[in-house]
């Protein structure tokens, strides 16, 4: 961080020492209540209408309201995104369901069209509205402009490096979220409509189709000015009349423009430093053990640098952690450059992350050191698990004995949410997760 | 007197300039790579002037594209290359990015503002939003049905503009990804050259028909369509309902296509100004643009009458 800092528009600045919000994706009730739990000072969703997921198992306004009463018992809010591009079919409703969202203790939209913007501001002025990632901001300008519109907060562009947002944040006072975990859009958000093109599904109202991910073939069409794109003053034909020239060979990966993921891990004191409010994690679709665990690996990482910034070190574990979640390689994405031949995934993707959610710890009795578990996953006899939780909970042992509900010896777990009591080396907690490998 | 509708086409020299308006554009869209995205030629600063000179003289409005997403480094150039602008007497901008609309308001109130965010100029009540921060006018997705852009129309308090002609982009990343995807390979491609005039295109696996046109500047990677939009069929349909501009895109055809284009358009639009009651599509108008068409690229109804679900 010390290379942007110490320029000299920066100088005589402050160094921001607030702690930034971690702010983390809840599919569905039971991940938001994982997400708070394990360390998120804010969640977002996606309510019925207007969110930009609309193949994802979204709130009810009853889930919202439920979502809402538990966040608060941890001092943590709740947004809902709404960062559809609005076509005019959906002007109407707007303003009811954004009066819903209100009523329902929702703390704040996440919003890319004026359409939507607008009427919050106007009907419900108490919720806060943060402009989504999809509007692409990427200068101090564009967010001075939202700021006089009366926007506390803007998530900016994936394309932001760190130079850039200090420069924002030094010129702007307003709240900055960005995203730091999790998979990206390889295209500038919103400026992508393959889907549409592809499968005549609308990517910027929740249709999008990962288009992006699916393999290509790279040619050339070899009739240079022959053919019609050509300029006058061009090269003449390769290969007259040869329109499709391959630029792979048979052995050759497939082209795509498929991403690897965000991961910032490695670099939190510099997004600290730079001045980012809330530190946005991705993936309203991911599972509920993801989500646990990349907070709960990021709240300690934050933790640990407020508690002594100077003596502040990456723990090792931290990413061992992350590694058992993760479902794609991770890099780095523009905060430090703009993303090169290591940054894109060309061969086969191995989707499944290593680890399973196998059991939740409902309850510990310390005299017998027996815990009940409900179980998540099949699990048996003698295999090896993890257990982790949010207050520092890790450790693996050896299944060595477990009963059922009515007290039988049993050898295998298999009936899904049965609640298993089983004997473990160390204390565990109500939220703690048990997870093994497959 | 029936509406004077405009027609638009983008132009990629001050010899485009003047050839499409001999063959009928009333409006001239030009710009600098710095500030425009996927134009089809580069005009300085003195080809600017000289463009607004040419198109002065015949009524025909020059208008700057300026629809890139700003970054803090381009600000800094910005302030002056709107004064530049105002003196060079263009009669409007494209803008997309907030930081451009504010620049203008503040350097040149004269010039006029057009909205155009590509994929995402989606609503009437967004465009009549960016009208009362200054917008003038409304340059549409192109991914609308006929039903959403009448509809528009109908509720909108500034000009729209719809593209009627040509192709269209359909992904837009700051990623290098032909030159990531060749390094890869372990073949970088030597002299850097992925420029749109190389012909670059991609085939996804089960559509080999359909040919994507690929290509780098230094704006990052764009790919466009597979098709061509062609709405001359039904371009009284727009007509009729008030459209103020049709916009040809001219980008990666040649400069004799795209007259052959304009002249076409202009043809059915003195049509149908003459007298709208008793206008008629004629097939034959649409025979010069078959005949330069590339037979890699179909002519499209593009979105125009698509159903699309999400």
């Amino acid at each position: 961080m010390e290379n942007i800092l110490s320029k000299p528009q920066y100088l005589g600045k402050r160094v921001r020492l607030e702690k930034p919000e971690l702010l983390a994706p809840a599919g569905n009730l039971e991940k938001l209540k994982f997400a708070i739990h394990y360390g998120a000072d804010a969640v977002y969703i996606g309510g019925q209408k207007y969110g930009l997921r609309s193949n994802a198992d979204n709130f009810t306004f009853e889930e919202m309201r439920e979502g809402v009463e538990f966040a608060k018992k941890y001092g943590a809010k709740v947004f809902v995104a709404t960062n559809i591009y609005v076509h005019n079919e959906d002007i109407e409703g707007i303003e009811t369901y954004l009066r819903s969202l209100y009523e329902a203790g929702i703390t704040a939209i996440i919003a890319a069209d004026p359409a939507i913007i607008e009427v919050a501001q106007q009907t419900v002025p108490l919720l806060e509205v943060h402009l989504s990632t999809q509007q692409s901001t990427l200068n101090w300008q564009a967010v001075k402009f939202w700021k006089d519109e009366g926007l506390p907060r803007v998530v900016l562009g994936r394309e932001a490096s760190l130079e850039e947002i200090a420069e924002i944040k030094n010129k702007v006072e307003i709240e900055i979220e960005a995203f730091i975990h999790g998979a990206m859009c390889s295209s500038i958000s919103g400026r992508c409509v393959l889907s549409n093109h592809f499968t005549d599904r609308d990517s910027n109202r929740g249709g999008c189709c990962q288009s992006c991910r699916w393999k290509y073939d790279l040619f050339e069409d070899g009739r240079g000015s022959e053919g019609n794109h050509a300029e006058a003053g061009q090269p003449e034909a390769l290969l007259p009349g040869i329109t499709q020239l391959p630029l792979f060979e048979e052995e050759d990966s497939a082209f795509t423009m498929g991403s690897k993921d965000l991961c910032m891990l490695e670099h939190i004191p510099d997004l600290i430093e730079v001045g980012i409010d809330s530190f946005k994690i991705e993936g309203r679709m991911k599972s509920i053990h993801y989500v646990a665990t990349v907070v709960n690996v990021y709240r300690q990482a934050i933790d640990a640098y407020f508690e002594d910034p100077e003596h502040y070190v990456l723990k090792p574990e931290w990413l061992d952690e992350l590694h058992k979640a993760a479902n794609r390689p991770l890099n780095t994405g523009f905060f430090y450059d703009t993303p090169d031949h290591e940054d894109h995934i060309y061969e086969p993707e191995n989707k499944a992350a290593p680890y399973d959610f196998a059991g939740l710890v409902l309850e510990y009795d310390e005299s017998t050191r027996i815990a009940v578990i409900q179980q998540r996953n099949y699990f048996k006899i003698g295999q090896e698990i993890e257990f982790f939780g949010p207050k520092g909970t890790f450790f693996k042992q050896r299944i060595t004995e477990m009963w059922d509900e009515e007290g039988q010896l049993i050898e295998t777990a298999r009936h899904p949410l049965q609640q298993i009591h089983m004997k473990v080396d160390q204390p565990v907690s109500y939220f703690d997760m048990m997870r093994k490998k497959h | 007197m029936t509406k004077q509708h405009e027609l638009m086409v983008t132009a990629g020299s001050l010899q485009e300039c003047s050839a499409y308006m001999d063959a009928g554009a009333s409006e001239l869209l030009i710009g600098d790579a710095r500030f425009g995205l996927r134009l089809p030629g580069h005009f300085s600063e003195k080809d600017i002037r000289e463009a607004v000179r040419m198109g002065q003289a015949r009524s025909v409005k020059v208008i700057l594209s300026l629809t890139n997403i700003m970054t803090n480094e381009m600000l800094r150039m910005l302030p002056d290359y709107i004064l530049f602008l105002r003196d060079a007497g263009v009669n409007a901008v494209e803008y997309c990015d907030p930081s451009v609309l504010a620049a203008v308001k503040t350097y040149a109130p004269s010039i006029k503002l057009h909205w155009n965010a590509e994929m995402m100029s989606t609503n009437y009540a967004t465009a009549n939003y960016w009208g009362r921060k200054g917008a003038s006018r409304i340059a549409a997705a192109k991914e609308l049905s006929m039903d959403e852009i009448l509809e528009l129309k109908a509720h909108l308090e500034i000009e729209s503009q719809i593209q009627v002609h040509g192709m269209t982009n359909i992904y837009h990343s700051k990623r290098r990804m032909v030159e990531s995807y060749m390094v890869h390979q372990g073949r970088p491609v030597k002299g850097g050259n992925l420029g749109r005039e190389r012909g670059l295109f991609l085939v996804e696996a089960d559509r080999a028909q359909e040919k994507y046109p690929i290509f780098e500047d230094e704006n990052g990677t764009h790919i466009m369509s597979s098709d061509d939009i062609c709405i001359l069929e039904d371009l009284h349909v727009l007509m009729k309902a008030g459209i103020d501009s049709f916009k040809i895109d001219g980008f990666m055809k040649s400069p004799t296509y795209n007259a052959v284009v304009i002249n076409a358009y202009r043809t059915a639009m003195d049509a149908y100004e003459a007298d709208p009651a008793s206008y008629r599509f004629r097939e034959e108008w649409l025979d010069p643009i078959r005949e330069l068409q590339d037979p890699e690229r179909e002519l499209t109804f593009g979105f125009f009458y698509k159903e699309q679900v999400y």
